[in-house]
């Protein structure tokens, strides 16, 4: 970054007291570095890359959210094991559906946002507030997502004032809801909510939240040619993570497996069709 | 030649500026960082539990100050901004201890030659290695000096009596509590003046402000020490009572 006073010091904007805003800051110190930034586009994007289904699924206690691994561009399987489900902060995760480079950006900036706020605030923000940030990402994208790259969030989180599991979807204009029980993103979401509306029971476990998670994206990926099912030849198993009082925590590939294994034994019994 | 009214050498106006600097310094508590076997730990007198002088800036990056509140606390809010930004704009392991310590010291620097008043601040910015070879610690002064320091270093008001007892006491590869057992005597040793005698001056868990940059964590390696965790510390290396 240029220094406007040519004297070696930082830039006044570094030195500005105010805002604990990540986001806000980099709008006035480097727009460039925002996602959104990409200019006019000549004409629609069609071709960028598109990362697809994402549950999420709320249980006594915490949240499960769980993402296929398919990443397609038009009719072709761009990427085999893409990662669309990621930590935001202690208490809380984020998945995204849509273009793939935005989606990856948006996320990169909305975890930096959150530790930038901890870091200088020495406090973390409310559930609420972390799902009203990520609102005005999605909103700053909107222009893009007019030319063709949209991109949709999906946050989930524990609420440490309540003791509950939480979940926020958004719309392409960044309107927020919340869900209280499951919520699904993504062009296989139809398929994955019918699954889960079968399958949801409130008096759950963490561990019955975690099997209807990838039977719903088996059932997304079942119906929809852009959501890739559990690849168990390159041993690819849906992304799960759960956010409990304990903290976030990625499943390993060692506690996803038998649970794919056995959802695919028991489908070899009944195929539903 | 005929001077100016009002005119005062350069040499006048830095050793001015020095010494107003260095009493505004003098009348704060110090702050000690020290090295120990997993990390680098960093302990302040501090009777606030909100108003810190300890922070996290990064990954394996730590910030500790004395001096002028509202002065450290923007020069540290600047450097998260600045830590931020370098690992958003590349990547985590891009963000360095070495680059924050130079933008504090040029920021320092310009400063103390183009304000009439200097910063009363000295801050302290350290990075934990991957092992303890890699450790980093550099010290900075009010007039954007920089020093590059070995295992343990004090700030603030009695830094002189505090660096006494360190280097009396400080071994490499100490353990967490041994380490900060050091640091609280250090602290202790530099009573300000009109506090009681030594040895009758005693810190307690409720005046200090205690953190750690341990390399055994995950990512974010800083850590505030709290609560029943730094009792345990303080009590298991307790003097006993005489």
């Amino acid at each position: 970054m240029p220094d406007p006073t040519g004297v070696g010091r930082l830039p006044a904007v570094f030195m500005t007291p105010g805002t604990s805003s990540f986001a806000d800051f980099l709008s006035v110190a480097a727009p460039d570095l925002l996602p959104g930034a990409r200019g006019s586009l000549p004409a629609p994007v069609t071709d960028a890359a598109h990362g697809t289904t994402i549950v999420a699924v709320t249980f006594p206690g915490g949240v499960i959210m769980a993402g296929d691994r398919r990443a397609t561009q038009g009719h072709m399987i761009a990427q085999r094991d893409v990662e669309k489900v990621h930590h935001a902060d202690e208490f809380s995760c984020v998945g995204y559906a849509g273009t793939a480079g935005v989606g990856a950006e948006l996320i990169r900036l909305f975890q930096v946002e959150l530790e930038h706020y901890e870091k200088i605030e020495g406090s973390t923000l409310s559930l609420d507030a972390k799902a009203n940030r990520l609102a005005f990402m999605v909103k700053g994208n909107l222009p893009m997502a007019m030319q063709g790259l949209a991109v949709i969030p999906l946050f989930a989180g524990f609420d440490t004032e309540t003791g509950q599991g939480r979940i926020f979807s958004y719309d392409i204009a960044a309107a927020k809801s919340e869900e209280r029980t499951y919520e699904s993103i993504g062009s296989g979401s139809v398929f994955a909510r019918g699954s889960l509306k079968k399958r949801f029971r409130s008096n759950h476990t963490a561990d019955d939240a975690v099997r209807i998670s990838i039977e719903a994206l088996y059932d997304a990926a079942d119906d929809d040619s852009a959501t890739g099912g559990p690849d168990l030849i390159r041993k690819l198993y849906p992304i799960v993570a759960s956010v409990t009082a304990d903290g976030y925590r990625r499943l390993t590939d060692d506690e996803v497996a038998p649970v794919v294994e056995s959802i695919i034994a028991d489908r070899a019994q009944n195929s539903g069709g | 030649m005929t001077m100016p009214f009002g005119y005062a050498s350069p040499e006048q106006q830095v050793r001015d500026k020095s010494e107003y600097a260095r009493k505004g310094i003098a009348r704060g508590r110090s702050v000690v960082v020290l090295t120990y076997v997993d990390g680098i730990l960093f302990v302040a007198e501090n009777p606030s539990t909100t108003l810190h002088k300890i922070s996290e800036m990064y990954d394996r990056v730590g910030f500790a100050a004395v001096g002028k509140y509202n002065e450290f606390e923007n020069l540290r809010t600047a450097g998260i901004r600045i830590m931020d930004t370098r690992g958003y704009m590349y990547d985590r392991r891009d963000v360095t201890s070495r680059a924050l310590a130079n933008a504090y010291a040029q920021t320092l620097g310009a400063i103390f030659t183009e304000s009439i008043k200097p910063y009363e601040v000295e801050i302290v910015v350290a990075e934990v290695g991957h092992s303890a070879t890699e450790d980093q610690i550099y010290r900075l002064t009010y007039d954007g000096s920089i020093a590059d320091e070995r295992g343990f270093i004090a700030i603030g008001g009695q830094s002189e009596q505090v660096m006494t007892s360190l280097r009396e006491h400080h071994v490499e590869g100490q353990p967490l509590s041994a380490a900060l057992r050091v640091a609280v005597d250090a602290l202790t040793a530099g009573a300000p003046p009109g506090s009681p005698p030594n040895g009758e001056r005693t810190l307690t868990a409720a005046n200090l402000e205690v953190a750690m940059l341990d390399r055994t964590r995950t990512r974010r390696m800083f850590k505030r020490i709290v609560g029943s965790q730094l009792d345990g510390l303080l009590t298991e290396t307790a003097p006993a009572a005489s």
